[in-house]
């Protein structure tokens, strides 16, 4: 293998509806420079700048060009990855590679998106094959609606069930000062909510938010030179999935993560995920997905993972807390949505999570990206390897 | 560094449009091709980088479409969205991390389907410079005349660096728009933005291109001739125009340097033997040259008189017939990888250079070559 690599600083803004105040560069510079300050490093000690969101939702082509001023790329090396809902993912997975590879020492990823500037979903359904699927794809909870339903049916859980996925993540959120969301709901609150497209209601979706989030990492050498509570990246898993949204079957027993999970469980030696995982950070674009994601990872499959919410064991009190960042159904701005996940198992890792920092010591975490076609990514996270 | 070697090699035909075909089935053109010629299947392949760009494909997640076609489903697959000679670095990347053997990339842009000027006004920022009306010809008609009036160089001098490379294209049977052309013929051609003229603008151009590549061991196994990336490197530069000396090749010539170091070449007038560059304008092939330290600066436009730079010179550039003979945006840092790999494999057919053991690469993303990527490519 290359060299190990760690995360050994996270940055981000505030999340919200809108960054009056902030254009997209400035966006961008604020999570760079807090990730540096978190760091304890300055631009100079950085060597490659990975930076990615979507480019049709904001309407600005090679987005990186115009922020290389404000990422710090200006004069290094740049370089922009983008994949959709899992771009986050996808460049804390590139910021490895590069660094383990030896070709950089030291690389700085950000994801952003400033959803209010432009259309998400006008610029989501061109994601679909124009001949084929376009005219039936209405962004992305359509597709949600369908797969909870068959989810629903397959394993007998309920809208209930989903809506205390919303109330356990919202009262995460609301410890998390960076999260878009601080909202205090019940589970009737959710389901009184406006029903979207069966049985998705308003409360079970994700937000649209403006905000970016950085990272940096940088090689086993260099490491102690940097932090004492490095996170350390033990496995890098991503798998993309087919080309027509009706190919992958059984749209929530995603079977993208559970490929994923098998193999990033090998690598960095995850025999029981219940056990061995401390924390976990979960891409969940709705309610459903957090329940059916947590299955194809191993926990509480065969539909008993709603006994796991309900017993608390998901929440912050739990032995196995599920999104203490308040997860995606707090915070979305897409291009960094899945970095917020990684950076967020991190920050965990260096205990660094404040009021809504796990009640045990954190040393294995897992944080999953999500986007595409049912695609996922997953990274596990160790305070030491 | 360890060594990466590239294995297989595929590009389309390109043409104007490609009416009959999808962007996906340009790229299964070429994947499956190019996996085949590897001696491997889609089993064998362990990841796979694509390069597209939503704004030129029309749609978000550009990487979506393709992955059947490049056989990137339950695989770890990303993408790139700059020019593909970029997504040939993060394949790279992920192979030197030791976490994968062999990887596919691939890239496509179906330029016929969109309207250029558009597409490109949106690469500049929304609040000061689209309203300029700023696009693909414009914009780099500002940086051929701020390297006119610094080094004194002219239309001329471009007209024959197209004159070349329209040439050099008849040759090559996947070129678009290879013919004989006079400097007459190109400086009488229409004026698009003073001094771009049509003929010194590369044309419109559909198609995709694929590369195999893998570590050293299993790139010695599977191929009697692999090509070793022995250096790379990439930089940016500054953005807004007001900010950078258009004239200047300040991100080129560090990714050279380093690019150089790496593969150990410390005089590249001499040890390089072929060069393949990225010239969307006629203008650009004298200034990356310099950029690329094979002449001083100002002094690109000689290498074609002195018969340096020509087919059958001593350091030919672009004997493919580069982007002037049609290469579309993004695929075009790929086909240069490619054209430099097929002169190193002796497999370049009727432009082959005798002998070819050291190829350089440039390619280019962004406004008048903001972010510069430089390869060294070795039978060594």
């Amino acid at each position: 293998m290359g060299r190990k690599v760690a995360i050994v600083g996270t940055g981000q803004t505030k999340h919200k509806a809108r960054h009056s105040d902030m254009n997209i560069v400035e966006l961008i510079n604020q999570a760079v420079n807090r990730c540096l300050e978190n760091a304890e490093l300055t631009i100079n000690d950085i060597d490659a700048i990975l930076i990615g969101n979507m480019e049709h939702f904001e309407g600005i082509n090679l987005s990186d060009m115009w922020a290389s001023d404000a990422s710090g790329a200006l004069g290094r090396c740049g370089m922009k990855i983008t994949t959709g809902g899992s771009t986050g993912t996808s460049l804390s997975s590139a910021a490895y590679y590069y660094t383990a590879s030896g070709l950089f020492d030291t690389v700085l990823c950000v994801g952003w998106q400033k959803q209010n500037e432009g259309d998400t979903t006008a610029g989501l359904v061109s994601a679909t094959d124009p001949i084929w699927e376009r005219a039936s794809f209405a962004g992305a909870f359509g597709t949600f609606g369908g797969a909870a339903t068959q989810y629903m049916m397959e394993t007998g859980l309920t809208p209930e069930d989903a809506a205390k996925v919303a109330v356990k993540n919202k009262r995460h959120g609301r410890l998390n000062p960076y999260a878009h969301l601080h909202l205090d709901i019940s589970v009737d609150d959710v389901l009184r909510s406006p029903m979207l497209a069966y049985p998705i209601r308003m409360l079970d979706l994700c937000p649209a938010s403006e905000g970016a989030c950085a990272m940096i990492m940088t090689h086993e050498d260099n490491v102690k030179k940097v932090t004492d509570k490095p996170a350390w990246i033990s496995a890098s898993v991503c798998r993309h999935d087919s080309a027509f949204t009706g190919d992958p079957p059984f749209f929530l027993d995603l079977r993208t993560l559970r490929s994923a999970a098998k193999e990033a469980y090998a690598t960095a030696d995850i025999k029981d995920p219940m056990k061995d995982l401390d924390i976990i950070e979960l891409y969940e674009p709705v309610t459903w997905a957090e329940l059916s994601f947590l299955e194809a990872l191993g926990i509480g499959e065969g539909g008993k993972v709603g006994e796991l919410l309900a017993q608390g064991v998901t929440s912050i009190e739990g032995s196995l807390p599920v999104n203490l960042s308040g997860g995606v159904l707090c915070t979305n701005p897409i291009g960094a949505t899945a970095m917020c996940r990684v950076a967020e198992a991190a920050i965990q890792i260096r205990g660094e999570g404040g009021e809504r920092q796990a009640n045990h010591k954190v040393n294995t975490a897992l944080a999953t990206g999500y986007g595409g076609n049912w695609w996922s990514d997953l990274l596990i996270l160790k305070s030491s390897l | 560094m360890k060594k990466v070697g590239i294995i297989a090699v595929e590009q389309t035909k390109f043409e104007a449009a490609r009416v009959e075909s999808g962007f996906s089935d340009l790229v299964f053109e070429t994947s499956g091709p190019a996996v085949k010629k590897a001696g491997l299947t889609r089993d064998d392949i362990d990841q796979i980088v694509t390069a597209s760009q939503d704004f030129w494909d029309g749609r978000t997640i550009s990487n979506f479409a393709v992955s059947e076609a490049c056989g990137s489903y339950l695989k770890p697959e990303s993408k790139v969205a700059m020019d593909a000679a970029m997504a040939v670095f993060y394949g790279l990347a992920r192979i030197l991390s030791g976490a994968y053997k062999t990887g596919l990339v691939t890239t496509h842009c179906k330029m016929s389907q969109g309207p250029q000027n558009v597409i490109y006004n949106a690469v500049f920022d929304p609040m000061y410079q689209r309203q300029l009306g700023l696009d693909f010809v414009n914009a780099h008609a500002f940086q051929a005349r701020a390297y006119m009036e610094k080094y004194g160089v002219g239309p001329e001098q471009w007209a024959e660096v197209t004159v070349k490379n329209k040439k050099n294209a008849l040759k090559n049977p996947k070129a678009m728009d290879g013919r004989e052309l006079t400097i007459d013929d190109v400086m009488n051609s229409p004026m698009l933005a003073d001094p771009i003229k049509e003929l010194d603008c590369m044309p419109v151009s559909d198609g995709s291109a694929t590369i195999i590549m893998a570590e050293e061991e299993t790139a010695k196994k599977l191929c009697d001739k692999p090509v070793w990336i022995k250096g790379f490197a990439t930089y940016m530069d500054n953005y807004y125009f007001g900010d950078r000396d258009l004239a200047e090749v300040g991100a080129l010539e560090k990714s050279a340097k380093r690019a150089y170091k790496m593969a150990g070449i410390t005089d590249p007038k001499k040890e390089i033997d072929v060069v393949e560059l990225t010239e969307f304008f006629s203008y650009q092939e004298p200034m990356w040259a310099e950029g690329l330290g094979l002449c001083d600066r100002g002094k690109g436009g000689d290498l074609i008189k002195d018969n340096i730079s020509t087919q059958d010179g001593s350091l030919p550039i672009n004997a493919s017939g580069g982007v002037l003979a049609g290469n579309p945006h993004t695929v075009a840092g790929m086909v240069r990888v490619i054209e430099a790999c097929n002169q190193l494999t002796g497999d370049a057919g009727e432009y082959q250079k005798d002998g070819a053991k050291t190829a350089v690469v440039q390619s280019t993303t962004g406004p008048c070559g903001q972010s510069q990527c430089v390869m060294v490519l070795s039978t060594d």
